[in-house]
C-alpha cells in the first residue's frame, strides 16, 4: 500500500462523550461491519467495558475509505490508562478531539489533547451529541478552538448517535492528518503498541509499521529483550482478524508470535527482522510505575490458589498490574497489588470477583513512598505496614489535578482541596459559567474517598483528572490499629501528621460499631508507635444464652448453636478476637468531609 | 436404651385464647374434639407403649392449657396414663379452681407448673394473657390449700415496657408466695408471631436492658435460697426434698423421653420425631388404629454427644470430659479456662457464673460441628 493512501488516527475523549459511539459509525459507515452485525460498540470487547462505558485495551481497526486506508487506533479513555494512550499515540499521526456539545471541555480532555500535543499529532476537533436539545455547539465551539489554538468554525459538529456529519469526520481524516512517512527501504522496524494474549495462540503483538515491511514467515526479533520468533500469522483487524501476507512501513496490524510466555514481548519494544536487523530500536516508551496500592484476600482463605491463578492471567493482558504474594497476620495470605490508579484498582477488582468468582477482601489502598532511612539506605515501600521505623525522610507522590466545574462549585473545591493539603496552582475561566482549577495535591490524600467528595459537593458536575507531578518530602506518620492489643497490620495507615489525630479517632469509633462484642473487653486503639492517640471499648456482652431448652426444643437449638458457630467461621481471627470481615472496610468508609 | 424411656410428654394443645408471644402448638377453637383429642392421646400410648420402661420416672402434661381439659376429662385421661414417681401438670391461673385442685390431687398430681409470667397488669396485657395478678394470686392459693406442695411459677423478663423495678417487683411477689421451682425465661420473640409484628422495634432496642435483667434474676434467687440448676431454672433449696424437675433433667442429661400428641417430640431408640401438628390428620389416623404422621430424624452418635454436650453445659452438674472427647474442641476449651468461664478439674469442667450466663456461645464453641475442622 501506497503510504500516502495511509491514515492512521485515534479518537480521544472524556469518558461518556462518544468516542465508542463515533468508532462504530465509523465503522458502519466505511462497511467495515455490516450493519446487521453491528453489535453496539464493536470495539470495545471486554463485558466490564461495555457496562462502564469504558475502554481498557487498545484496539486497531483497519477501513476503507474514498480509496484511502484509515487505521483506528482505539484508546482508553480514562486517566488511569493515560500510558495507554500515549501508547496508542505515537503509533499515529492524528487524533479525532471528540468533545459533547453539551457538556463542553472536561478534564480527561484536556489531558488527552495535551497528551495528543506532546506527540506531535494533528488533532482534529469534534463537537458530538448536537442532536440534544440541550447541545450548545457556538459555546463549545469556541471552547474547543480556545484550547487549540484554532478558529471556531473549523470544530466539525456531529451526532455520532444518528451519523449526522461523520462522513465530513472521515473527510478530514485524510484531508487534515498526514500520511505516514516511513522509510521503505532501510531494514524493518516495527512498534508494538499493544498486546493481547490468547490461550491457543500465544502472545499477539499490536504493531505499527515504522519503516521497511515484514512477511509471514519470516523471523523476527524484539529488540530490547532479544526474543526470536517467526510469526504463525501477520493481518489486520477489518474488525475480525484477517490474514495478509505482507504488512508495510506506514501500516497497522497484528503478528500472532506463538510465544506463551507474556514476558517474553515487552510493549514498546522494536521489532525487526533477523535477517536484516535495524541499527537502532525506535524510542520505546517510559516505563509506567504504579502508584496505587492495595492488599487484595480472598475472603475464604482457601481460594488463595484460585486467586493468584486469576492475577497471572488478568496480568497477561495487563502488563501494569503488579502483585506480590502479601501475609497478613489479620487477613492470612493474598498478595500486594499496585494499580495505575483508583479506576485500574476498581477495574482489577472487579473482574477477579467477575470473571473468576472470587470473594475479595480489599484494604485500603495507599500510594508508594519513598524512604530514606537514617542508615543512608533508600527503599520504596507499597505497604504502610513495611514502613521502617528509621526513617529520615519520606518522600510521597504528588499530582498535579485538573478539576473542572461550574462557577458556583469553586468555592467547596478549592475548601476541599485545601483540606487535603493541596497548593493552588492556578485558575481559568473556559466560558462564563465553567472554570479550570489546578492545584498540586498528595496522591495519597486522593486515594481514599477524594473523588466521591468531589461529586458530592458539586453534585456530579466537577470532573477531575491528574497526572504525576513527582515526589516531595512529606511529614508523614504511620497510624497503626490495635486490637484487643494486637496491632492489625491491615488496618495500618500513613497520615500526614496534622491528620493522624483526627482520622485515628475516626477509624477507631468506626471499629467500635463493626466488632461485634467478644466474651471478654476488647480495647481498640490507635497508636504512632508506642504513643495511643486514641481508644475506644468493646464492652464483653454479658449474656448469651438459649432460654429455653425442653424435649421439642432440642434438635432446633443444636441448629441454632451450629448456626451461630458457622457465622464466627466467617470472621478473622485477630489474636483471640473474632473481626468480621466488613470491619477492614471501616477505613474505606470514613467520611472525613463531614465533620 | 436398655429398658426404655423412662419419661412422658402428654401434649394437651387446647387454650382459650392464644397469648401474642406464643409459638407453640395451640388450638384455640376445636373444643368440641377434647374427647376425641383424649381418646387418640390414649390410642397413640398404646401404640408406642413398647418403647416406655414398665415403671415411669415422671409423666408432664403440658400444653397449651391442659387444665382447660374438662375437670372429668382431665381426671380420666390422668387415670390411664402411667404411674409416675413425678406427674407435672401445667396450669394457666385463671383455670385453677378448688374443684380443678382437688381433682388434679386426687388423680395423683404431685407437681404442678403455673403460667404467672410476670404480676403487673400492664405487662400482663401487653403480653396477651387472659389473667389478671389477682387471678395468679388465688390460683397460688388455692393450689396450696389443696395440698400441692411443689409449685413451680413461669416468669417472663424482657416483655416491652418491663423496667428493671417491674422486673425486682416480679421476683418479690414470686418469692413472696414461696414457690417449690422458678423457670425465668426471656421473652423469645419468634419471627411470625404476633408480638415480634407488634414489638419488633422495641425489641431489638432492649438487648442490652436484657443482659441486667437476667443477671437479677440470677442475683435475686440465688440470694434467695434458690439453687440456678438450669439457664432458666431455679430449685428451692430445702435439706432432704430435691426440688429440681425431674422431668426436664431428663432431657437435659440426654434421656429417652416419649411425647403424645400434636406436635409432641420423642426421641428414644437413636431417633426423634415430631408429630405433625394438624388436629384433624392426628386423630384420622389414631382413629384408623395407625400412627399419626410424623417427621423423624435419625440421632447418630456424634450428634448425641453434642446434644449432650448442649444441653449438659446448661446445667450446675459438672460434666465428664473423657465421654465428650470426641466432640469437644479442646483450643476453645482452654480459651475458656484462661477466660474464667470454663473450670476443669479431675476430669471434669463446669461452667462458672459467667460461663454460665454466656452459655449459648461457649457451647456453640465447645462443640465441634460437622463440617469443623478444630483449630489448631
Amino acid at each position: 500500500m501506497d503510504q500516502n493512501k495511509i491514515r492512521n488516527f485515534s479518537i480521544i475523549a472524556h469518558i461518556d462523550h462518544g468516542k465508542s459511539t463515533l468508532a462504530d459509525r465509523i465503522l458502519e459507515l466505511t462497511h467495515a461491519v455490516a450493519k446487521r452485525d453491528m453489535r453496539e460498540q464493536v470495539l470495545d470487547s471486554m463485558e466490564l467495558e461495555r457496562e462502564r462505558g469504558i475502554t481498557i485495551k487498545a484496539q486497531a481497526v483497519r477501513v476503507q475509505w474514498k480509496g484511502h486506508e484509515l487505521n483506528l487506533i482505539d484508546t482508553p479513555g480514562h486517566v488511569d490508562f493515560s500510558y495507554e494512550v500515549s501508547r496508542s499515540l505515537q503509533a499515529c499521526e492524528g487524533a479525532l478531539l471528540v468533545v459533547d456539545a453539551a457538556q463542553g471541555i472536561e478534564a480527561q480532555t484536556l489531558a488527552n489533547a495535551y497528551l495528543a500535543i506532546e506527540n506531535d499529532l494533528e488533532i482534529v476537533p469534534v463537537l458530538n451529541k448536537i442532536d440534544l436539545p440541550q447541545a450548545d455547539p457556538e459555546g463549545t465551539a469556541i471552547e474547543v478552538a480556545h484550547l487549540l489554538g484554532d478558529q471556531p468554525e473549523h470544530v466539525l459538529a456531529i451526532s455520532a448517535k444518528t451519523g449526522q456529519g461523520v462522513e465530513a469526520v472521515l473527510d478530514a481524516v485524510i484531508e487534515k492528518i498526514h500520511a505516514p512517512s516511513g522509510d521503505l527501504t532501510t531494514p524493518a522496524r516495527a512498534l508494538v503498541f499493544d498486546s493481547s494474549y490468547d490461550q491457543y495462540r500465544g502472545v499477539v503483538a499490536f504493531v505499527r509499521m515504522i519503516d521497511g515491511s515484514f512477511s509471514r514467515r519470516q523471523a523476527l526479533k524484539a529488540m530490547a529483550l532479544g526474543t526470536e520468533f517467526e510469526p504463525e500469522e501477520i493481518g489486520f483487524f477489518g474488525p475480525g482478524m484477517t490474514p495478509v501476507e505482507t504488512l508495510g512501513a506506514g501500516e497497522v496490524g497484528y503478528l500472532v508470535t506463538g510465544l506463551k510466555d507474556v514476558a517474553r514481548l515487552r510493549v514498546g519494544d522494536t521489532i525487526t527482522t533477523v535477517a536484516e536487523p535495524a541499527a537502532a530500536p525506535l524510542p520505546g516508551y517510559k516505563e509506567v510505575k504504579p502508584m496505587v496500592f492495595a492488599g487484595l484476600f480472598p475472603t475464604d482463605s482457601d481460594a488463595y490458589p484460585e486467586l493468584r491463578e486469576a492475577l497471572e492471567k488478568l496480568k497477561l493482558n495487563d502488563a501494569a498490574l503488579l502483585y506480590e504474594p502479601e501475609t497478613s497476620q489479620a487477613l492470612g495470605f493474598g498478595f500486594r497489588c499496585g494499580f495505575l490508579g483508583l479506576l485500574h484498582m476498581e477495574i482489577v477488582r472487579e473482574r477477579l470477583e467477575r470473571e473468576f468468582d472470587l470473594d475479595l477482601l480489599v484494604t485500603a489502598p495507599n500510594v508508594a513512598y519513598r524512604v530514606k532511612t537514617q542508615a543512608g539506605a533508600e527503599l520504596e515501600v507499597h505497604n504502610p505496614a513495611e514502613m521502617p521505623d528509621d526513617r529520615d525522610e519520606v518522600l510521597e507522590p504528588y499530582i498535579k489535578a485538573t478539576v473542572i466545574v461550574p462557577k458556583d462549585f469553586v468555592g467547596s473545591v478549592m475548601e476541599l482541596c485545601n483540606d487535603r493539603r493541596g497548593r493552588f496552582d492556578h485558575m481559568e475561566y473556559l466560558s462564563e459559567q465553567r472554570v479550570m482549577l489546578i492545584y498540586e495535591l498528595p496522591l495519597g490524600e486522593i486515594v481514599l474517598d477524594f473523588y466521591d467528595q468531589l461529586k458530592s459537593r458539586t453534585r456530579g458536575y466537577a470532573s477531575f483528572d491528574y497526572d504525576l507531578s513527582g515526589f516531595r518530602p512529606g511529614d508523614l506518620v504511620r497510624v497503626d490499629i490495635l486490637v484487643g492489643g494486637e496491632p492489625v497490620d491491615a488496618l495500618s495507615l500513613i497520615l500526614h501528621k496534622d491528620r493522624a489525630y483526627d482520622t485515628g479517632r475516626l477509624l477507631v469509633e468506626r471499629l467500635r460499631k463493626e466488632i461485634p462484642r467478644q466474651m471478654f473487653d476488647v480495647p481498640i486503639q490507635a497508636a504512632i508507635g508506642s504513643r495511643v492517640i486514641a481508644r475506644e471499648t468493646v464492652k464483653a456482652k454479658r449474656k448469651d444464652v438459649i432460654a429455653k431448652c425442653y424435649g421439642g426444643d432440642i434438635s432446633r437449638k443444636r441448629k441454632l448453636l451450629e448456626k451461630q458457630k458457622k457465622g464466627k467461621k466467617r470472621m478473622k481471627q485477630v489474636g483471640s478476637v473474632e473481626v468480621p470481615q466488613e470491619a477492614f472496610l471501616a477505613v474505606l468508609k470514613l467520611d472525613r468531609g463531614k465533620k | 436404651m436398655t429398658g426404655g424411656a423412662t419419661h412422658l410428654y402428654v401434649h394437651i394443645p387446647f387454650c382459650a385464647s392464644r397469648c401474642d408471644y406464643c409459638d407453640f402448638v395451640s388450638l384455640t377453637d376445636h373444643l368440641d374434639q377434647r374427647k376425641r383429642y383424649v381418646d387418640a392421646l390414649l390410642t397413640e400410648l398404646e401404640l408406642e407403649r413398647e418403647l416406655l420402661a414398665s415403671e415411669l420416672d415422671t409423666v408432664y402434661l403440658g400444653g397449651g392449657t391442659p387444665t382447660l381439659l374438662e375437670p372429668e376429662l382431665l381426671r380420666a385421661l390422668l387415670e390411664r396414663l402411667p404411674a409416675a414417681h413425678e406427674l407435672t401438670v401445667e396450669a394457666n391461673p385463671e383455670t385453677v379452681t378448688p374443684g380443678l385442685a382437688e381433682a388434679l390431687v386426687e388423680a395423683g398430681v404431685n407437681r404442678v407448673s403455673l403460667g404467672a409470667q410476670s404480676f403487673q397488669p400492664h405487662l400482663l396485657d401487653a403480653l396477651g394473657r387472659r389473667a389478671g395478678p389477682s387471678d395468679i394470686r388465688r390460683a397460688i392459693e388455692t393450689l396450696g390449700e389443696a395440698g400441692i406442695d411443689n409449685l413451680s411459677l413461669d416468669l417472663l423478663y424482657g416483655i416491652p415496657g418491663q423496667s428493671r423495678r417491674d422486673l425486682g417487683a416480679d421476683l418479690d411477689e414470686a418469692l413472696a408466695s414461696g414457690p417449690e421451682h422458678l423457670s425465668c425465661y426471656e421473652l423469645e420473640a419468634k419471627p411470625g408471631t404476633r408480638f415480634s409484628h407488634d414489638h419488633g422495634a422495641d425489641l431489638l432496642e432492649q438487648a442490652e436492658v436484657l443482659e441486667d435483667h437476667l443477671e437479677l434474676v440470677v442475683e435475686r434467687l440465688s440470694a434467695s435460697g434458690y439453687r440456678w440448676y438450669e439457664t432458666a431454672n431455679f430449685a428451692r433449696i430445702e435439706p432432704g426434698r430435691d426440688l429440681r424437675s425431674v422431668h426436664n433433667l431428663g432431657y437435659w442429661r440426654g434421656h429417652d423421653y416419649l411425647g403424645l400428641g400434636i406436635g409432641a417430640v420423642s426421641t428414644a431408640a437413636d431417633r426423634r420425631w415430631r408429630n405433625a401438628p394438624s388436629l384433624s390428620r392426628y386423630l384420622a389416623a389414631l382413629e384408623r388404629g395407625e400412627k399419626p404422621p410424623r417427621e423423624t430424624e435419625a440421632l447418630d452418635e456424634a450428634t448425641k454427644l453434642r446434644e449432650r454436650l448442649m444441653l449438659g453445659l446448661r446445667l450446675d452438674e459438672p460434666l465428664a470430659i473423657a465421654e465428650l472427647e470426641s466432640v469437644l474442641d479442646r483450643s476453645a476449651l482452654e480459651r475458656f479456662v484462661d477466660l474464667g468461664l470454663v473450670a476443669v478439674e479431675g476430669g471434669l469442667m463446669t461452667l462458672s457464673r459467667r460461663g454460665r450466663l454466656l452459655g449459648g456461645a461457649v457451647s456453640s464453641d465447645l462443640i465441634v460441628w460437622s463440617e469443623d475442622s478444630v483449630a489448631a
